[in-house]
């Protein structure tokens, strides 16, 4: 905790309680308390600080370090509404102050114009809840210039990028091998290939050092603050304010209301397991596309049978994942890409949907080997390999300098059925009902997936891979991205959120974070969560500067 | 951490990332720790004392470990000290693999003595009677378990005990340095130099 960080009494009604110090949590935390308000941020992982982190897999991928532990929350999935779910890892995401920020591997990219119409450019799709969203990319374009500027992006517009009022504040990261690889490939191919732009700091900036090169990127915290997490930008500036306290190891499990229908405070666990009580004016929930679902419905009442901002029903649908098409290729001298950030080139040819593929999809492409010594050797070698002994052992040695995949991130379409819900037997350790993912990708997401399995097919072999193979393209069962599951919209009856973030059915509560997607954009989703988040911020403090939050 | 190769390090960051000294001296305490860390993990433990493995269980479970990822012109498991990765895992994080490794031990035993009627240890057999046993061996689950503690000992951080000296990073070129300076490969020296 900061030397500047106020202690407040939990009687005391502070203006706002942030649930969540993640992507969305961390920048309203910093907007409200710059403002002038009183903030607590309440957030259920632990305050680790660059010093914690360090470079072993095993803590990491094996041991849940910096992510949810699925021993403690258990989740259980299911395809479809009618199978009975098992208890199996379900959802990933970052369990600390600073979310998902402090681990991702920072891909940073805007969405498009045309993210936000599909729908009155394409028309509707059976079976989806495909539709706009309430706000366009005009509305949003200042609030990404903010992020960018705010937490410090690197990168440079390529020729499908949406227009900006202002270039990146850094320039891009160096090309790694796979980059160069990937430019040479698309090159020949009449593809566009661009700098990636990354949530990483290729220059010093506003007092952080820049990127050391380390590797130790995707899935761990950076050790020099050169990630832009909101661990390392927002969240010191909100306890600079001293109006901001991060309340960490506290887990909320349940937003209070009154008899008028009206936002109390919250009830959170401390890491004693006290149950300890919260008065607030307003609540602004952040916990992720997949949490904030399901604190909503746990926090179910008299008022609220169907649990909180739920009059709509929609609490918990149109859960969207992205969707990944991959390739893998073998190259004669080394890459070495495990050196550096993760990415370093893309290319968005393919961004759009076409009719002309005959089915609803696009994505965005690049090139990486993200993958550490442990990971490697247990499952990414070429297929062929046998699994130990002599020729094990000369297939370690020769592919992990020379190695990468190619990776599609790709649409999924709003399908009413793939659902954040509470599973009636499972409880985490706390007591709460656990976690339930509904989820079978619609058959167009399966067809994009193999579009971009295809298109990486093809970019190896113009780059002169040695040997290359498919991606398998399965239905998902897995989620890193959460978005979808409180999606914002004009019409009450059919979202759970206006444009300004608020809940239709609670004048004090705001809900933003990955659960505000009407659509799924095509991966890489914080860019966007953030420049929401600005945006929310902006017209919360609008409304609490003009008495419009009405609070107990 | 000793001094000089702090400075060494502090001005290699400092040159690499075009960071201020102002802003070093300010972080230095929050660098030095997470580079001894990182160098706490450099000097494996040197060889312990086994905590849950018998000697004997010991040296049947690295026979196996050494079949998986032999020793050859380059080190292998048992150069790596898997074998203490094993026995610390088996103590720590996998306790629950415990009764496998009793029980699986016990079913290879009788795997060999079927396959080779004078054999009395696995680790007696020369190295190509061993493959033959493990190659009727391998669908059996304490097979899969070895397997995968063994890879995961010859590839963790030596601070576990295993992948002694680096040997399994040095196999297949992983380096686990604080920088790396640009060009990292060789198609992008390629892409540099044509532009
Ligand atoms: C390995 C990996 C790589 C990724 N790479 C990228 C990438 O390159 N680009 C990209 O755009 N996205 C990436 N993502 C996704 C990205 O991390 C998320 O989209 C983003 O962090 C979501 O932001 P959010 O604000 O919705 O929620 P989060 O950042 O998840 O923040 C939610 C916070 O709320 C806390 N919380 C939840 N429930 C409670 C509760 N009941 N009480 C208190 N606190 C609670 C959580 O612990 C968490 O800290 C990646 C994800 C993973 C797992
Ligand atoms: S690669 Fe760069 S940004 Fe990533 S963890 Fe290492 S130093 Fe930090």
């Amino acid at each position: 905790m900061s030397a500047q960080q106020p202690k407040f009494e939990t009687q005391t009604q502070v203006d706002f309680v942030v649930i969540g110090a993640g992507a969305a949590g961390g920048i309203i935390a910093k907007e409200l308390s710059t403002a002038g308000f009183q903030v607590v941020v309440l957030e259920q992982g632990p305050y680790l600080k660059e010093k914690d982190f360090d470079h072993d897999e095993i803590k990491h991928f094996w041991q849940a370090a910096l992510i949810n532990d699925w021993k403690k929350q258990p989740n259980s999935f299911r395809k479809t509404p009618k199978a009975k779910a098992t208890v199996q890892p379900a959802v990933m995401y970052g369990r600390m102050v600073g979310g998902g920020t402090a681990h991702f591997t920072a891909n940073y990219w805007r969405f498009h114009e045309i993210d936000f119409v599909e729908r009155s450019k394409l028309g509707t799709i059976s079976g989806t809840g495909f539709d706009d969203w309430p706000i366009t990319y005009a509305e949003l374009e200042p609030y990404y210039t903010k992020a960018e500027w705010e937490l410090g992006i690197s990168g440079q517009p390529g020729p499908f990028d949406p227009p900006r009022s202002k270039p990146y504040p850094l320039p891009p990261l160096p090309i790694k091998s796979a980059g160069a690889l990937l430019a040479n490939g698309a090159r020949k191919l009449g593809w566009h290939p661009q700098p990636a732009p990354m949530a990483i700091l290729s220059q010093p900036y506003r007092g952080r050092s820049a990127c050391s090169h380390c590797g130790f990127c995707e899935g761990y915290g950076c050790e020099i603050k050169a990630k832009s997490s909101t661990l390392a930008t927002v969240i010191p500036e909100a306890e600079k304010t001293g109006r901001c306290e991060i309340r960490s190891g506290s887990y909320v499990r349940k937003i209070e209301t009154d008899n008028a229908g009206r936002v109390t405070g919250v009830i959170y666990f401390d890491e004693k397991k006290t149950e300890i009580f919260q008065r607030a004016k307003a609540v602004v929930l952040c916990a992720n596309g997949a949490e904030t679902a399901r604190l909503l419905l746990i926090s179910k009442s008299n008022l609220f049978p169907n649990g909180l901002a739920n009059s709509s029903g929609v609490v918990g649908k149109y859960l969207m994942f992205n969707g990944g098409g991959f390739a893998t290729g073998v190259f004669e001298h080394e890459l070495n890409e495990f050196k550096s950030v993760a990415v370093t080139r893309i290319i968005h040819d393919f961004y759009d949907s076409d009719p002309k593929r005959g089915f609803y999809g696009g994505g965005g492409l690049d090139a990486r080997f993200d993958v550490y010594p442990i990971g490697y050797a247990l499952g990414a070698l070429p297929r062929e390999t046998p699994r130990w002994g002599a020729d094990y052992k000369k297939a370690l040695k020769q592919y992990y300098t020379r190695s990468m995949f190619t990776f599609g991130h790709t649409t999924s379409l709003p399908v009413e059925r793939n659902s954040i819900s509470l599973d009636p037997e499972a409880k985490d350790s706390w007591g709460l009902p656990a976690m339930r993912v509904t989820y079978k990708d619609h058959p167009d997401d399966l067809k994009i997936m193999k579009f971009f399995s295809d298109r990486g097919m093809e970019l190896l072999d113009a780059a002169g891979a040695t040997k290359r193979w498919a991606g398998p393209v399965e239905e998902s069962t897995f989620g890193v991205h959460l978005l979808g599951t409180c999606r914002m919209g004009n019409d009450p009856k059919r979202s759970v959120v206006n444009k300004y973030h608020r809940a239709h059915d609670l004048a004090n509560l705001f809900i933003c974070d990955g659960s505000s997607f009407v659509t799924s954009g095509r991966g890489q989703p914080t860019c966007t969560i953030q420049a929401l988040a600005y945006r929310a911020s902006d017209h919360i403090i609008r409304m609490a500067k003009n008495g419009e939050i009405k609070s107990a | 951490m000793d001094s000089e190769d702090t400075s060494r390090r502090l001005f290699l960051i400092k040159s690499l990332t075009g960071v201020s000294s102002a802003w070093l001296a300010l972080r230095l305490p929050e660098i030095v720790a997470a580079q001894e860390h990182a160098h706490r993990a450099m000097q494996s433990a040197a060889p312990v004392k086994f905590e849950f493995l018998s000697a004997e269980q010991a040296a049947e479970v690295e026979a196996v470990a050494a079949q998986i990822i032999p020793t050859d012109d380059s080190p292998g498991a048992r150069e790596a000290r898997v074998i203490y990765f094993i026995d610390r895992a088996l103590t720590t994080f996998d306790k629950d693999k415990q009764s496998q490794y009793v029980k699986g031990l016990k079913e290879l035993q009788s795997k060999q003595k079927k396959m080779f009627k004078n054999s009395a240890k696995f680790s007696d057999l020369n190295s190509e009677q061993q493959i033959k046993v493990l190659k009727a061996f391998e669908k059996n689950e304490f097979f899969e378990t070895v397997r995968m503690h063994t890879i995961v000992g010859f590839f963790a951080d030596p601070s576990y005990g295993g992948n002694y000296d680096k040997v399994g990073w040095k196999l297949i070129g992983f380096k686990d340095d604080f920088y790396f300076k640009p060009p990292f490969g060789y198609y992008d020296r390629e892409y540099k130099e044509a532009q």
